[in-house]
């Protein structure tokens, strides 16, 4: 069986399991948050890990992802599930408008470029008040399926779980696959890649385009979930967010954002009783984390455990 | 230099600058099909920034480039590799997360016929695509004699290995003009007597090659035509022979030691 079926099994197996172990409903939310962050995070990961580029603007996608969810019903009186769809199709768009120009440019310079990206989204979100209700956010309407309204902890525990599991296949496809090999190959020498044929522009921008879906589909069912999406959902910090869950999880691992999504989503969850330190320790781990598993959580762990037969 | 016509890849009267600097002025060479076209030239003389030029590093100030016959001195190099040039490195460029085969797998990218749709949802066009890669570069890989090598990192083979390694990539792309940039450097005797076997081998299958190389001997031995540079101008050309007598080309590049190694050729 091959690394990327064993993934793929183990992580249906956890999201089909674990809902055996919730004391309560209140683990549901918290679950399919952990599941959607992961999908974002993922989405990151070809990009940042795959691809070699940084993106410090993902949030962005996943903001308008989550405003097309509230505009598309007021503005356009689409049905809101219409609009995840529409959301994905917006944001791949802007990322192919946006990522022309800026993927020239290389590492600090991309880095910086991305960041005014995510600031720029941040910013339209916040002022157009009467569009986005401004920094108080906005409701986003009940989705209907056929009559059957979508709701509760664990339906969404179920649909995010299961959104996961399809954007970690294809993750693992496209890793495998002759375009993940030509993201790879630019990852590693630019020049080499560019003598063998690949057309490094346009790869790069293909992966920012699909970088930018997942966090658009990711925003989308967040804020399906929460009924409501405030402005920080593409702010500057969720995107750091982002970058640490891909680089905490192990930047060449599709698996490692799942990981590294769930750590930095439980991490503010269980060390609550800490109160006003409860932030400074959460540094200090991933400080940790980067010191003692540099490769990340998920490739690091391998390697000890290749190092160790058991 | 007669007979440009017949050449698959001709550099005409090559001109590039940096800053102030002149690093090429009036450089050209013609290959042909089959043929080994040396260039040679000591440090600094920019055969180098000649190999970066043709291939579409780099932009030349005044010039000209043809591939069989078709203007490409404005080209990208993927849009070069697409008409059949391929490359090596002089300070090597080797995938190094990669593994072994994966190098070589990334050479075959202009020959899958697989789209990224296909790819993302792993369609059977993408498997077909992957396995007939894979089996394209294992035999490349063999011919090279890396084939017990192929799995493992390639950030982890000797130097040499990761010269025939990328001998192997530009050769997975199917080239029809190679240039190799110092093949055999920091290679022991065995390895050099393998390259340039393998370099025998490739230009006998009808590809043009086009050699950087300080090794006197090697050059001696396979080229079919020397270009000699000194200081960004042509210094000489002809046969090695004509090559190994000039005056000129001994004062500035072989020296008597040098002129003693090609002699042993």
């Amino acid at each position: 069986m091959s690394a990327r079926w064993a993934t793929l099994i183990i992580l249906a197996v956890i999201i089909g399991t674990i809902p055996w172990f919730f004391p309560s409903g209140f683990y549901f939310r918290v679950a399919a948050l952990i599941w959607v962050t992961a999908l974002a995070a993922v989405g990151l990961q070809i990009l940042m890990g795959q691809a070699g580029q940084v993106s410090l603007g993902h949030a962005g996608f996943v903001g308008i992802g989550a405003y097309t969810m509230a505009l598309g019903p007021k503005l356009l009186g689409l049905d809101v599930l219409l609009c995840l769809p529409l959301g994905a199709a917006i944001a791949g768009c802007v990322a192919f408008v946006v990522g022309r120009p800026i993927l020239r440019l290389k590492g600090h310079y991309l880095a910086v470029a991305t960041l005014g990206f995510g600031m720029l989204v941040t910013m339209v979100l916040v002022n157009e008040v009467a569009l986005t209700g401004g920094p108080d956010g906005i409701r986003i309407p009940r989705p209907e399926l056929l009559g059957w309204r979508i709701r509760g902890g664990e339906t969404f525990y179920w649909i995010t779980g299961g959104a996961l599991l399809i954007g970690v296949w294809i993750a693992l496809n496209l890793q495998a696959s002759p375009s993940g090999r030509a993201l790879a190959a630019l990852h590693d020498s630019e020049v080499a890649a560019r003598t063998v044929g690949i057309d490094v522009a346009a790869h790069k921008l293909r992966a920012f385009v699909i970088a930018a879906v997942y966090g658009s589909v990711a925003g989308g069912l967040l804020a399906l979930m929460n009924g409501f999406v405030t402005p920080d959902a593409a702010g500057f910090l969720a995107s750091i967010e982002y970058v640490t869950m891909v680089v905490i999880g192990g930047l060449a691992s599709v698996p490692g954002a799942v990981v590294g999504a769930a750590l930095l989503v439980l991490l503010p969850q269980t060390l609550t009783f800490l109160h006003e330190y409860e932030q400074a320790v959460i540094g200090l781990l991933i400080m940790l984390f980067m010191i003692f598993l540099r490769a990340g959580i998920v490739p690091g762990l391998a390697a000890l455990l290749r190092r160790r037969p058991a | 230099m007669t007979g440009r016509s017949d050449a698959l890849l001709s550099a005409e009267n090559i001109g590039i600058s940096f800053g102030g600097l002149r690093a090429l002025d009036g450089v050209g060479f013609a290959a042909r099909a089959g043929e080994i076209l040396a260039i040679i030239g000591p440090n600094g003389a920019g055969k180098t920034t000649l190999f970066n030029i043709v291939s579409g590093l780099y932009r030349a100030t005044e010039g000209r480039i043809t591939l069989d016959g078709k203007d490409v001195t404005q080209a990208p190099p993927h849009r070069l590799a697409a008409l059949g040039l391929s490359r090596t490195f002089q300070n090597l460029q080797v995938f190094f997360r990669m593994t072994a085969l994966e190098n070589v797998m990334a050479g075959r990218h202009l020959r899958e016929g697989s789209s990224l749709f296909a790819d993302l949802f792993r369609l059977p066009r993408a498997r077909r695509a992957n396995a007939a890669t894979r089996d394209a570069a294992m035999a490349l890989l063999e011919e090279v004699g890396l084939a017990d090598k192929a799995e493992l990192p390639a950030g982890s083979l000797p130097y040499g290995a990761l010269k025939r390694l990328e001998i192997a990539r530009a050769l997975a792309t199917n080239p029809r003009v190679l240039l190799l940039d110092e093949p055999a450097a920091g290679c022991n005797p065995v390895e050099t007597e393998e390259i340039d076997r393998l370099i025998a081998q490739v230009a006998a299958r009808g590809v043009a090659v086009v050699l950087i190389e300080h090794d006197m001997k090697l050059v001696m031995r396979i080229s079919r035509h020397v270009v000699v540079l000194n200081q960004g101008r042509m210094l000489a050309e002809g046969t090695p022979e004509q090559v190994r007598t000039n005056p000129e080309v001994i004062a500035a590049y072989l020296g008597t030691h040098g002129v003693k190694e090609a002699s042993l050729a």
